[in-house]
Order: structure tokens, then C-alpha cells, then sequence
């Protein structure tokens, strides 16, 4: 089982409608079927695809093929030849300049999006170095290493990367922290822990397009003066795991890895890790830890990673989609890199977009791009023409936001103005049929699960709002629970030692004051 | 012996703990540590054994007691509680007549939740063994089961 691997959209409004749209819908859906291609195909009404004059219009997602003036006994045709053999039906395609001039008004898969760390990704054969290498790969690295150290550092700061794994901490400035540290051995470590519940966006990378993570590591080990790095996959990610051995293994066979790389004198090597299902490990200095073989519990900090990192010696630590930037911008330019997002987070942002939404999935977009665009534009609006009652953004350890504010355009610190976080990226969509309650609960069971017992606030904290939580839902709350759950959260965020235990005050206060009129019915 | 191999892929660093456990857990027909193993890890990176009981135990991919041929585990973060994770769980708990954590009598199957499994955009997911199923409906689970029961 797997996702569809194609979208049809069929266009339904007056013209086509007039020319045929239903029957072609049903001639299609009945095709389809009779070839056992229901799990693979999926069939799609939409309103208009914007072409007008060429009567019923096919859309076909990923391939973007356009068909025109299709009629009911085309439907064999299309199914047979493009579906079941990849041959797309050429006397039925319509012109690219039409589809291009209608493209970004369009909603779902079909719509424009801005790919920068997911260019390649379903495009290229990830298990092939050369196909990497043929869509520019690694030159962004041989330009890198025609740079000293400094410059790579000072163009990655000049183009405002900020850090993807959730807090959007200043790379450049990261790096540089480690460069200057003096030691014998420094080290880079890219986060690929991805546990944030709704958050795959990594895993994509790592499965779609693993030398640009590669080649994202080694330019960072270059500019911080590090001579290894390792990749910190969990443990349930089996083909990443996979995918990222093959490509270390490929990458060390064209002398892109290991002693002297390309000539330059410089020599960098990798190491894989895999973890073992504990979210809190997705934590920095968890991470160091359980890297170093221990049990993930977190450190103090300070002192912070870049002077006391893995082993004791100063570590840049970065999150997968942090370091796919990292090409693209060595390669094009910080200036480049400005002209998309926002003057404070220039770039793109991967969001997966999940719950009660049309098209489930993964989009990559400009910085500052809207809530609303990114659920009615790109997930497709409420599944079933509902209506939207919530979004939680930003994973578990992510705010409950309401209707009022989908206007708001995501960025790091934009968000922070109305107590939210962009966090991993993750948008999971309520409709009104959703309990916030309910929702809230789950949230809740996760970090009762997760904490990992270190400090007690969090350990007890998490159980006793879990506990107050399902009180409630069972009727047996009071009408004092619902503050006593917001002062705990208030508690844990003064007093956890590490940002799982603080950062449940983020779900917990926005559901409870967001959705207050929910919660009420169940104390009384 | 096979552990001993497994042993000597990695050279003798705490480092690679987690590696290690990982190969000897798959080792293991009924996909667990045993004391055994344990004790080699003890003795091979030259750690107390009460350090790697603690290493072993802090995480939920490793476990210490026997369980079945397959491991499900079944997704119940957010979205996939969205879209019906409780019931779907408690559907199987009625077709293979156990509880959470436990294993069927036959040693067939041990059923465990997981938190996300990153494969929201399909879910409801759960792994089995090293494999993801989504989109799943009461019937597919039930249908996977059969599949897994005369394979
Ligand atoms: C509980 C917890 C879980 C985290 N999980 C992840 C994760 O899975 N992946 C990640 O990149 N960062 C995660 N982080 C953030 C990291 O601590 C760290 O900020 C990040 O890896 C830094 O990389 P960046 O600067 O590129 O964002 C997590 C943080 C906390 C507190
Ligand atoms: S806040 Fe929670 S997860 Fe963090 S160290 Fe304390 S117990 Fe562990
Ligand atoms: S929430 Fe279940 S796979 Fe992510």
C-alpha cells in the first residue's frame, strides 16, 4: 500500500459540464477499475483547471499533463496508454503555454510551488550518484572548497539561513561559533531523528535525494573545520537507512568523501547512526549522548554544542532540510537566496499538510506564505466541503490555531507574535467534526510517553496532565481542572530542564484558550 | 557463531552500542535481547552490565522479553488519531484475542503502539517488523493479518 501515484483532476463547471464532464468522470473511474489500478490512480473532481474552450479537461499530477477535449470513448485510450504503460496520449495533450498561464491559480498538487531542497526529490533516481551529478551535483562543493572556510561561513550567514529543525537559529552564525572554537577535533552532526509527530519532510530528503544532504555535510565540515560528521537516522526509517548507506558508499567511490577530497587536501568522512525510537533524542544534546552509546537524556545547557558538543568537542548540529539548503545556496548565491521569503527568514519551507484536508501531502513554498494558501490553496480546502475548525502547527509541541488567524503569513518570527511556532512544519488540519478535546488528549498521551523521566517536573507534569485530560473527557472533571492544566504547563516551562518538558505549554494553553467553549460542556 | 560476527563488524567503541543491539535484536527469531546478548555487549565493549541493561531499556525499539514472529505497531499520534487510530487498534485487539504488549499464544504476532511514524499523510499507519502499511480500514488490517498468518 502507498500513496496514489497519480492524481487525475477532472474539470467540472458549465463548459465542460456542457460538453460532457460526468460522463467522461464515470467512463474514467469505470477504466481505471477494470485495469486494477484503483490503489494506484486516483480519480479527483475539481471545479474549473482554468482552460476554457477545449471542453472536458484532464489534469494528471505529477507527470503535469494536461488533456483537452476529452470525450468518454477516450477514456480506454488514456487509461491503457499512459496509465498502465507511461505513454501519455500525445493528440490529446494541450499545449504547454495554455497550461502555463493558468498554473498558479490552480489548487491541490497541481499548484506552483517553489522547490529549492526538494528539486530533485521524485525526480531523479536517488539510488543513482550520477543523476545527481547531472543536475548539478556537487559543484556546489568544488565551488565551496575554491573558498576558505571564512567565505563559506560568511555567504551562508549573508543569506539568512535559519535552522529548519524548529527553533531557526542563524546557521551561519552556528557555524561560525564552531570555527572559532579551538580544539583538536571538531565534529558536524546532521539531525535526522525526525520523531515530531505529522513531520516527514526529512525523511523525503534522506529518501529522495540523499546527496544533497551529502554534499549540504561535507561543505559544512569544510567551512567548520570538521573532518567527520555523522547522520543520526531513527530507527523506524528503514529505507532512509538504506538510501543513505548506498550514497555514502557511492559518494566514496568518486572521491567525494574521505581523504583529500577532489584535490583539495581537505578530508571528510561520514558515518551513519541509527537510533531507536525515543523522541526526545531529536533533542541536540540527547542526541550527543545517545550517539555516544548512552541513554538520550538531555544535558545542561551551556555550555552549548558549538564549544562542548559530541565527545566534548565543539559540533555543529543541524536538522536535514537546514543542510539541503546548503548546495543550492553556495552554488546560486546568498542574493539569490534572499529574493524568496521574508526579510527575517529568506527561502523556502517544506510543510507536510495532513488531517481533514483534500490533498494530504508534502509542499515546499516560499517563507511568509499564508496559513490559508498553504490549507486551501495547496492542501485543497476541507475535506467533504466542511468546514475548518483548527490547525495544529508546528508538530505535538506545536499551538492549536483558530479560524481568526489563517491569514498569517508563516515565518519564524512572524509566528511568534501570536504565541506560535513554525516548529518541524507540520500542519494537521481539524474540520468541524474534530474534538479539541480529543485532540488534546492525544497530544498529551504523547509527551507522557516521550518525557524521559530525567527532571521531575516533566515526568510527573506530563502524567498529571495526561491524567486531568482523560478526567475530563470521562466527565469527571471540575471545573478548577481546567486552570490547574494551564498552571502546570506554566510550571513545566519554568522549571523542565530541556525543551520537551517546556514546550507543552504551547498545545495545552492554546487549545484551552482558543477552544475554550469546547472544554467548558465537560466541567460542568 | 553469528553474534560474534555481528560483534566484530563494529570495532569495540560504546559508540556503536546502539548498532549492535540493533543487529542482535534482529538476529533473534522472536525479536528480542537476550541475556545472553547482553552480556556479550557487556563484556565486548567492556561495560558494566548494569549500563547496558540501561541503555537497552531506555529505548522502545528494544525489548527484553520474548515477542512474536511479527511486531505490529500501530501508529497513535495525532494524525493518525485523526483519522481513527483508537478503533482500528481495538480492532485488533479483537481479531488477535490480545492486549496491548502482549503476544498471540502461537508466538505469530505481538501488537505494540508507536508514536508518529512519519507516514501521516497516509495514515492510519503502523510497521510491521521493518515494514509500513497506511491507509488503513478495519478490513486491511484484518486482511494484512491473514496474509502474515499463512505466509
Ligand atoms: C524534544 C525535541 C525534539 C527534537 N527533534 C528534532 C528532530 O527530530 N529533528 C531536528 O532536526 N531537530 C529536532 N529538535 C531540535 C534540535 O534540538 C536542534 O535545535 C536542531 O537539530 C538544530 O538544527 P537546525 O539549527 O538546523 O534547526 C528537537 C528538539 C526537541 C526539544
Ligand atoms: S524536560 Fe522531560 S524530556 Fe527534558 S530532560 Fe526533563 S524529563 Fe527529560
Ligand atoms: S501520526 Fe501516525 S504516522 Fe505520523
Amino acid at each position: 500500500m502507498r500513496l496514489a501515484r497519480s492524481h487525475v483532476l477532472v474539470s467540472i463547471d458549465i463548459e465542460s459540464v456542457a460538453s460532457g464532464a460526468w460522463e467522461v468522470l464515470k467512463r474514467l473511474k469505470e477504466e481505471i477499475s477494470r485495469r486494477g489500478l484503483l490503489e494506484e490512480i486516483k480519480v479527483l473532481e475539481t471545479g474549473t483547471l482554468g482552460v476554457t474552450g477545449l471542453g472536458v479537461v484532464l489534469a494528471v499530477y505529477p507527470e503535469r499533463i494536461y488533456y483537452g477535449k476529452v470525450k468518454p470513448e477516450d477514456c480506454p485510450r488514456i487509461v491503457e496508454e499512459h496509465f498502465l504503460k507511461g505513454r501519455p496520449v500525445q493528440d490529446l495533450i494541450i499545449k504547454e503555454e495554455v497550461v502555463r498561464a493558468v498554473r498558479r491559480d490552480l489548487i491541490g498538487p497541481m499548484r506552483e510551488q517553489k522547490r529549492v531542497v526538494l528539486e530533485n526529490s521524485g525526480i531523479i533516481d536517488p539510488e543513482k550518484i550520477e543523476e545527481y551529478l547531472a543536475r548539478d551535483g556537487y559543484t556546489a562543493l568544488e565551488k565551496a572548497l575554491s573558498l576558505t572556510p571564512d567565505e563559506v561561513i560568511a555567504e551562508v550567514k549573508k543569506s539568512g539561513l535559519r535552522g529548519r529543525g524548529g527553533a531557526g537559529f542563524p546557521t551561519g552564525i552556528k557555524w561560525e561559533g564552531a570555527r572559532k572554537a579551538s580544539a583538536m577535533e571538531k565534529f558536524i552532526i546532521c539531525n535526522a531523528d525526525e520523531g515530531e509527530p505529522g513531520t516527514f519532510k526529512d525523511r523525503l530528503i534522506l529518501e529522495g535525494d540523499p546527496h544533497k544532504l551529502i554534499e549540504g555535510l561535507i561543505i559544512a565540515g569544510y567551512a567548520v573545520g570538521a573532518r567527520k560528521g555523522y547522520i543520526y537516522i531513527r530507527g523506524e526509517y528503514a529505507l532512509s537507512l538504506h538510501r543513505m548507506h548506498k550514497a555514502i558508499e557511492d559518494a566514496r567511490k568518486y572521491g567525494l568523501l574521505g581523504e583529500d577530497i577532489l584535490g583539495s587536501g581537505f578530508s571528510f568522512n561520514l558515518e551513519i547512526k541509527e537510533g531507536a525510537g525515543a523522541y526526545v533524542c531529536g533533542e541536540e544534546t540527547a542526541l550527543m549522548e545517545s550517539l555516544e552509546g548512552k541513554r538520550g537524556n538531555p544535558r545542561i545547557k551551556p555550555p552549548y554544542p558549538t564549544v562542548v558538543g559530541l565527545f566534548g568537542s565543539p559540533t555543529v548540529i543541524n536538522n536535514v532540510e537546514t543542510l539541503a539548503n546548503i548546495p543550492a545556496i553556495i552554488r546560486k548565491g546568498a542574493d539569490w537566496f534572499r529574493t524568496m521569503g521574508t526579510e527575517s527568514c529568506p527561502g523556502t519551507k517544506v510543510y507536510t499538510i495532513l488531517g481533514d484536508v483534500n490533498f494530504p501531502g508534502l509542499i515546499e513554498v516560499e517563507m511568509g506564505t499564508t496559513l490559508y494558501e498553504i490549507i486551501f490553496g495547496y492542501g485543497g480546502g476541507i475535506k467533504g466541503g466542511k468546514k475548518f475548525k483548527a490547525a495544529l502547527v508546528g508538530g505535538a509541541a506545536g499551538v492549536f490555531l483558530p479560524e481568526s488567524l489563517l491569514n498569517v503569513r508563516m515565518d519564524f518570527d512572524n509566528l511568534k507574535q501570536y504565541k506560535a511556532v513554525l516548529g518541524s512544519g507540520a500542519i494537521l488540519v481539524m474540520s468541524q467534526e474534530a474534538s479539541i478535546p480529543k485532540m488534546l488528549h492525544s497530544v498529551l498521551y504523547f509527551f507522557r510517553h516521550e518525557s524521559c523521566g530525567q527532571c521531575s517536573p516533566c515526568r510527573s507534569g506530563t502524567r498529571e496532565l495526561y491524567r486531568i485530560s482523560g478526567h475530563l473527557l470521562e466527565r469527571k472533571g471540575k471545573a478548577e481542572d481546567l486552570n490547574t492544566m494551564v498552571k502546570l504547563s506554566e510550571a513545566l516551562w519554568y522549571s523542565s530542564l530541556c525543551p520537551l518538558g517546556q514546550s507543552l505549554i504551547m498545545p495545552v494553553k492554546s487549545a484551552l484558550e482558543n477552544f475554550r467553549e469546547e472544554f467548558l460542556p465537560l466541567v460542568q | 557463531m553469528e553474534k560474534v560476527k555481528v560483534l566484530r563488524k563494529y570495532p569495540p567503541k560504546r559508540d556503536n552500542i546502539l548498532l549492535i543491539l540493533h543487529e542482535l535484536q534482529r538476529l533473534n527469531p522472536n525479536n528480542y535481547l537476550t541475556e545472553d546478548d547482553l552480556r556479550l555487549v557487556s563484556q565486548y565493549l567492556s561495560l558494566p552490565i548494569s549500563e547496558v541493561v540501561g541503555v537497552a531499556t531506555f529505548y522502545s525499539l528494544f525489548s527484553l522479553k520474548p515477542r512474536g514472529k511479527y511486531l505490529l505497531r500501530v501508529c497513535k499520534s495525532p494524525a493518525c488519531h485523526l483519522e481513527g487510530a483508537v478503533s482500528l487498534l481495538q480492532e485488533i485487539k479483537n481479531y488477535l484475542g490480545i492486549e496491548e504488549g502482549d503476544t498471540t499464544d502461537d508466538g505469530m504476532f505481538t501488537l505494540e503502539t508507536s508514536e508518529c511514524l512519519g507516514h501521516c499523510a497516509e495514515a492510519p499507519a503502523m510497521m510491521v517488523n521493518d515494514e509500513v502499511f497506511t491507509k488503513l480500514s478495519e478490513e486491511s488490517v484484518r486482511e494484512i493479518i491473514d496474509r502474515l498468518r499463512r505466509s
